[in-house]
């Protein structure tokens, strides 16, 4: 899985993905520098979670217009996995790639902390190897994760099962005491219609080890591993 | 050259942890009276165009496509005239050293 890692100013979780997909996966690796604008070599595109462009105005709102970022709506419209994590997800948002926008944590509070994740589909790129209801441990680490959407996109992203990820307690039961932010019904991950664009405010990446607390985040990862085999990009 | 002041609010139906915080901190100080707290973003940007129409124009545009996200936000422009800029007065005073008083 040839994966490319996109790099702002201010990204800041670019070498966990790095280590998660190229040391602990062993698949091949680069960073993509946000002035690049040709990302044929690749088979996946992460845009990691940071602060790119000091967040500044809204989080991801400047990154949008970067060269990449063109490249980046080229590259997932003839197909390619793009993963969006944290910031990622809110460039994602901003570039249209996916609906809604993330506000500030209802608690007004930065929140980092390990959560419980339910998956809703296993039909994504990013959740073939899971399977619907199981629960991931994976960390937030964030303070705008709040998942807002007008009630008409809500519905459609629930008909369409693109809701990929909800916050939930340990047992799968998802609770507004399990909701660390205030995101609408939950959602802590969506998807695009094709599934080949997902963004999620937890980070994978950072739970792909036992030394570190658990490594459920192997899952997304092995999912894109999985969905490249399966439908040739 | 016209000076617009871009105030840009959360709407209506998005609810605004900022201003409920804000809102606490002021019932909290004694002003009971404060029902509701928006906060919001203001932005002051000077345009260099011929006439009122073509900055409010420009600085909508700008609106559109950054300074406010559709999904969550809306904007209000005021517009007026701006003197153009002069080129910084020389400091006062004289000699070296001038310009501190």
């Amino acid at each position: 899985m040839r994966t490319g890692i996109v790099v702002f100013p201010g990204t800041w979780s670019d070498r966990d993905c790095a280590h998660a997909v190229g040391e602990i996966l062993g698949e091949p690796v680069r960073y993509v520098d946000h002035r690049e604008r040709d990302l044929h070599d690749l088979d996946l595109v992460i845009l990691p979670g940071g602060f790119s462009y000091g967040d500044y105005l809204r989080c991801g709102a400047l990154a949008r217009f970067t060269a990449v970022m063109e490249a980046v709506s080229d590259f997932a419209n003839r197909g390619g996995l793009v993963l969006g994590i944290c910031n990622g997800f809110q460039i994602l948002q901003e570039a249209r790639l996916l609906p809604g926008a993330l506000l500030r944590n209802a608690s007004c509070e930065f929140r980092c902390e390990w959560v419980h994740l339910r998956v809703e589909q296993s039909d994504s790129a990013f959740t073939l190897d899971s399977r619907p209801g199981q629960v991931l441990r994976i960390p937030i680490s964030h303070g705008e994760g709040n998942f807002f959407a007008d009630p008409h996109t809500l519905e459609s992203l629930e008909r369409d099962g693109r809701v990929v990820f909800r916050y939930c307690a340990p047992d799968g039961r998802v609770t507004a005491a399990a909701n660390p932010n205030g995101s609408l019904r939950n959602i802590a991950g969506i998807s695009n219609a094709r599934g080949n664009v997902v963004g999620m405010m937890p980070h994978p990446e950072r739970a792909c080890e036992a030394l570190l607390g658990g490594d459920d985040g192997l899952a997304v990862f092995r999912s894109a591993i999985h969905a490249l085999a399966r439908v040739p990009v | 050259m016209y000076r617009a002041e871009v105030f840009v609010t959360l709407k209506e139906v998005v609810n605004d942890p900022a201003g409920l915080t804000i809102r606490g901190g002021l019932h909290a100080l004694g002003f009971e009276s404060v029902k509701d707290v928006r906060a919001g973003k203001y932005l002051v940007i000077t345009v260099d165009e011929p006439d009122e129409d073509h900055a409010r124009a420009r600085v909508e545009d700008m609106a559109h496509q950054l300074l406010a996200n559709a999904v969550i936000e809306d904007f209000r422009i005021e517009l007026r005239p701006e003197p153009a800029l002069q080129s910084p007065s020389p400091a006062r005073g004289g000699g070296q050293g001038g310009g501190r008083s």
